[in-house]
Parts: structure tokens; C-alpha cells; sequence
């Protein structure tokens, strides 16, 4: 018995090992067509490009100098680090939700038979999301001399990991929803029903203070607020606009204005809570 | 043993999907099954894979259950699957690459293994391309590579050549005979065709989630035994009609033809042309083929299957793609 535990433990990779492996690969992978498929990294821009130039060009006059200080930013720069969550919102939860696509007709089907534990497939997906999905929005920081933003390396280095975790938030969220989807047909109800309502509660467009209750509570439940919260806190910061400007234009909690380092912590206790709830629900075979 | 399956009931809610099927494949034979679609194959082999769980029976693929030790078989075989399953936005290398390392193949094994393989199916020259650049055979010949680099015992294909052309279809089988005479592995084929059934050592008919026969092509054929003999005729109910009365035969009429059965056919024909009424359009005689078993045991002939939906969505992929 323990010569044939021997030779089987040289054959075979431990659970551990397995995983691992798994999880990078797809990881890996992710990043592979990320950078083969540059027409997507160029449609990535040009979206968010529209709605600063256009959306944002247009409403800016009508808006004068938000924040009612001196000191405080125009509409488009208000709107700049919204886009900004706006761009991975899109990015992770389309990524995540082609999985559906990629498991009926794709190589996930010659994942799901390989020896790697199905959750360890989940983070993976849930990863190479959140990377290229927070490159997408790193592109966008390009933009920032145009929009009138000086962007430090500091506020860059904050950003990453800020961009990141609201990323793999919202890849979970679209594994969670991509586990119960057997086909490609929920799609069109998917961007209806979640992403454009995660998107216009999100604070991504209009500031979220003076709004009527239900609105109030409505935008507070959306995670999307305090990954946005944070990046503009982060990108407002670094353009040199004043704390109580800040305070003013960002997200409060019962009345108590919010930080960076908090919005985090809430989005990367809900994207814990969602990446093992999907990995749960891939997890279980037919 | 390669594949032990005993009692095996897959139900997919009120849906008998397969329904108590029985069978054993033998180490390096070329086993396939056989039945038109819907039938129960492509389930089948999802549990023999570990990609579907029994609801009833055991399964044992290459020494271990399927529900016990998932990872262990899936270590142990290789799968092609109806779907081209590619990542056509890498390289056939790059593919390949991932696979191994998702089966923990060392560099130094599947690259020199890689390398052979791919010089045999003749993808060699392209093995730095874009799988989107691949045509519907190339997407198939790479994956039969990729099925076969962490050197599985058994290989697993269902249905590999559906969607391609005649052509195509031939290459691919060519490929296989020879990987099989240099590699020695355990083929288990599905497919709806009965040329590539033909080719197998043994091949199960399934219908309805049923195994309704199991044998070497060449015995099975030998159940029917009988010339086949196929007439169009002016009218064929009439024709039909006389030929049970009159000749004491037992024909059928089947797509428009009447179908009659005999020991010695070339001897019948000159009779039926001279004693039946019915004006006779055409004559053809044949050997009995494997169709020819399926109709004889379930009535029906394994083409009249009307295509599903997702078939006809899997058609318009490919054609896409």
C-alpha cells in the first residue's frame, strides 16, 4: 500500500499544487489575450473618452465649480475618477459573465475536465479579471493632463490596488451570476439589470449628497459607491483640491464622511464573501 | 480494464438521460458507441470524464471511480470534445502549453512529445499561429495533440468529426489509425457516422439511453445477415402488399423505397422484375451496413433524427467560427 501511495504521489500533484497551477494559468492566460487583443484595449478608452468629452463637456457649464468652496473641481473633473470605476465596472463584470460563453463552446470546457479543483478555476477567472480590468482603468489615467488632473506617483501606486479590488469585487459578483447562467441568452439582462443600475447608483455621474432617501439608501447599498468613493477621494487629493471639498462631493455613511482605506475594507469584505460564494456554486457537478 | 460501467442512470431532473447501461472496455481496444442524436452518447461520456456525476451505478475509469477519484481519472485520460474547446486567441504552442502545465507535464516531456505530434498531424509549420486562424480540421487535428500530451491511457472522442467535410473527416481518421498503431492507446469513440463506427475493434448501439447491442461491426452485421434489398417502385404500398403475399417476404417501406430482406438477393431481383405488377423504377442490392442493425433493432433508421436546436446553434458556431 505505501509503495503504491508512493508512486501514485509521483504521478499525481498534491491538491495544493493542483490549485495553484490552476489559478495561475488562467491568470496567465487572462493576461495573454488581454495584451493580444488590442482593439478591446482600444475600445476600453474610447468609451470613457465619449462620456468625459461629451457627456462631461456638456453638463460642465451648467455646473460651475462643484464642492460650493473655492478650490473645488468642474464636472468633468468630478466625473473623470467615476469613469474611471465605470471603465472596470464594465471590464470585470463582461469579463467575468463570458464565462458562461466560454463553458458551453470554449476552452473552459477543457478546464473543467482537467485535474484542478473547480474553485481553484474560479479564482483564477477572478483574477485575470481584475488585472486586465484594472489595467483598463490604469489606461485611463492617460487622460488626466487633459482633463486638468496632476497625478503624482503616489496617488498611481494607490490607485492600483484601489482599481484592483473593486475589479475582483465585480468579477465576483459576475461569477456569482455566470455560475446560475446556463446560456448566452441572459446577457442583454445582465447589463439591464445590474451593470447600468450598479453604474447610475454608483456616484460614477452625480455626487451622492441631498438625495432623497430612498436614493440615499439605494446608493449605499451598491458596492460600486465605495470603490468609486475611493478613487476619487485618491484622484481629487492629488489635484490638489481641498479636504472639505472633498468631503463635500464624497460618500457619507450616516453622516460620517468616509476614507479611502474604508471604502476598501468594504469592498474587499464583499469580494471575499462573493469569490466563495462563486467558487461554491461552480463547484458543484451536474 | 481501461472502462468499467455498470448500471450506469443518468437523470437530468425527469429526463432518463441514459438508463442502466452496462460495458467494459478492454486496455488499447477502439471501442465506440454508436446512436443517433440525443441517444445518450455525449452523457455518457460526460460521466465517464467526470464532468457529469452518476445518479445510479458505478464507473471506473482507468482503475479508479469516477466519483471517488475524479482527479485521478481525469489525470489518467484525454478528451476531445464535440465543441472545438481552443483558445483560438492564442498559438497552437501556447495551447499546448497550458494544457501541460494544467496536467503537470514537465517541460521536458511534452515538449519533445509536442513536437512529434504535431509534425504528425501536420500542424508543425503553424504551431506559432493564431488558433483563430485555423481551419475547422487544423482546430481538430491540435486538439487530438492536445488530448494526447500528458500521455493518457484512454482517449476520448465524441463525435470529433461532426461539422467537417468528407474530406476533412477522412484526414482526421488517417491521423488516428496512425496515432493509434505508434501510441497504443485506448480509443472510445461516439458518433453518429457509420463509417467511423465500422472502424471499431467493438461498438455499442444506443438508443433511448439503452445499450440494444454490443459487438465486433462485422458480427453485428452478421445478425442481420441478409442482403438488402431496396425497390422504387410506382406504388409502393401496393408493391408491398405483394411482395409479403405473394413472395412471403417481409418488406418495410422506409424514405420512399420498399425494403426487403433476403439470403440470396441477386437471385430474388430477376424474380421480383418478372412476377410484381407494380411498375419498378429502380433496383439496388446491398451488404447489410451497421444502419441496416439499427433499423432491424429499434424500427427506425438512425438518420431520421430531426436536428435539435442546439445542434443547429453548434452549426451556425462553426460555420462562424
Amino acid at each position: 500500500m505505501a509503495t503504491f501511495e508512493l508512486t501514485e504521489n509521483l504521478r499525481s500533484p498534491s491538491a495544493t499544487t493542483r490549485a495553484v497551477v490552476g489559478i495561475l494559468t488562467l491568470w496567465q492566460r487572462d493576461l495573454l489575450r488581454f495584451w493580444r487583443d488590442r482593439t478591446r484595449i482600444a475600445g476600453g478608452i474610447a468609451q470613457p473618452l465619449l462620456f468625459l468629452v461629451i457627456f462631461g463637456a456638456g453638463l460642465s457649464p451648467w455646473m460651475g465649480t462643484l464642492g460650493g468652496m473655492p478650490g473645488g473641481p468642474d464636472y468633468v473633473q468630478f466625473l473623470y475618477p467615476g469613469i474611471i470605476g465605470m471603465s472596470v465596472l464594465f471590464s470585470s463584470i463582461f469579463s467575468a459573465v463570458s464565462v458562461v460563453w466560454d463553458r458551453e463552446f470554449g476552452f473552459l470546457k477543457e478546464l473543467l475536465v482537467a485535474p484542478i479543483p473547480r474553485w481553484a478555476i474560479v479564482v483564477g477567472k477572478a483574477l485575470g479579471g481584475s488585472t486586465t480590468s484594472m489595467l483598463q482603468g490604469l489606461l485611463l489615467l492617460l487622460l488626466a493632463p487633459l482633463i486638468g488632473v496632476r497625478l503624482q506617483l503616489g496617488t498611481i501606486l494607490l490607485l492600483i490596488p484601489l482599481l484592483f479590488l473593486l475589479a475582483f469585487s465585480l468579477s465576483s459578483i459576475g461569477l456569482v451570476i455566470a455560475a446560475r447562467m446556463r446560456s448566452t441568452e441572459g446577457f442583454g439582462l445582465v447589463m439591464n439589470f445590474l451593470v447600468t443600475p450598479l453604474l447610475f447608483l454608483s456616484g460614477a455621474l452625480y455626487p451622492l449628497s441631498n438625495l432623497p432617501i430612498w436614493l440615499t439608501v439605494l446608493t449605499r447599498i451598491d458596492p460600486v459607491t465605495y470603490g468609486i468613493d475611493a478613487i476619487r477621494r485618491v484622484v481629487l487629493g492629488s489635484a490638489d483640491v481641498p479636504q472639505p471639498v472633498i468631503d463635500q462631493l464624497g460618500v457619507t455613511l450616516f453622516g460620517h464622511p468616509l476614507n479611502p482605506l474604508f471604502d476598501a475594507a468594504i469592498v474587499l469584505v464583499l469580494g471575499i464573501f462573493l469569490i466563495v460564494l462563486a467558487a461554491r456554486q461552480f463547484a458543484r457537478p451536474d | 480494464m481501461s472502462i468499467e460501467v455498470r448500471d450506469l442512470v443518468k437523470r437530468y431532473g425527469a429526463i432518463t438521460a441514459v438508463d442502466g447501461i452496462t460495458f467494459t472496455v478492454e486496455r488499447g481496444e477502439f471501442f465506440g458507441f454508436l446512436g443517433p442524436n440525443g441517444a445518450g452518447k455525449t452523457t455518457t461520456i460526460s460521466v465517464l470524464c467526470t464532468l457529469a456525476r452518476p445518479t445510479t451505478g458505478t464507473v471506473r475509469v482507468a482503475g479508479f471511480d469516477v466519483e471517488r477519484m475524479p482527479h485521478e481519472v481525469r489525470q489518467r485520460i484525454g478528451i476531445i470534445f464535440q465543441d472545438p474547446s481552443l483558445d483560438t486567441q492564442l498559438t497552437a504552442w501556447e495551447n499546448l502549453a497550458l494544457h501541460a502545465r494544467v496536467y503537470g507535464v514537465p517541460g521536458t516531456l511534452w515538449r519533445p512529445r509536442a513536437t512529434e505530434l504535431l509534425k504528425m498531424v501536420e500542424l508543425w509549420d503553424r504551431r506559432y499561429s493564431l488558433v483563430r486562424t485555423f481551419s475547422g480540421g487544423m482546430k481538430r487535428r491540435l486538439e487530438i495533440v492536445r488530448g494526447l500530451l500528458h500521455s493518457p491511457e484512454i482517449l476520448f472522442l465524441d463525435e470529433p468529426t461532426l461539422g467537417l467535410d468528407p474530406q476533412t473527416r477522412r484526414q482526421i481518421w488517417a491521423y488516428l489509425t496512425e496515432l493509434r498503431r505508434q501510441i497504443g492507446v485506448t480509443l472510445f469513440l461516439t458518433t453518429h457516422y457509420l463509417e467511423e463506427a465500422e472502424q471499431c475493434d467493438r461498438v455499442a448501439i444506443i438508443d433511448h439511453g439503452r445499450i440494444i447491442a454490443l459487438d465486433a461491426p462485422e458480427r453485428l452485421k452478421a445478425r442481420v445477415g441478409r442482403d438488402i434489398i431496396l425497390l422504387s417502385t410506382a406504388d409502393n404500398t401496393r408493391a408491398a402488399q405483394e411482395l409479403e403475399q405473394r413472395f412471403g417476404l417481409a418488406p418495410m417501406v422506409v424514405d420512399g423505397v420498399v425494403r426487403i430482406e433476403a439470403e440470396r438477393g441477386d437471385e430474388l431481383i430477376p424474380q421480383l422484375v418478372q412476377h410484381l405488377t407494380v411498375a419498378i423504377k429502380s433496383v439496388s442490392l446491398r451488404r447489410p451496413s451497421l444502419d441496416d442493425v439499427f433499423l432491424a433493432l429499434t424500427g427506425r433508421q438512425m438518420r431520421d433524427e430531426d436536428s435539435s436546436e442546439l445542434d443547429l446553434m453548434r452549426e451556425r458556431l462553426r460555420m462562424r467560427r
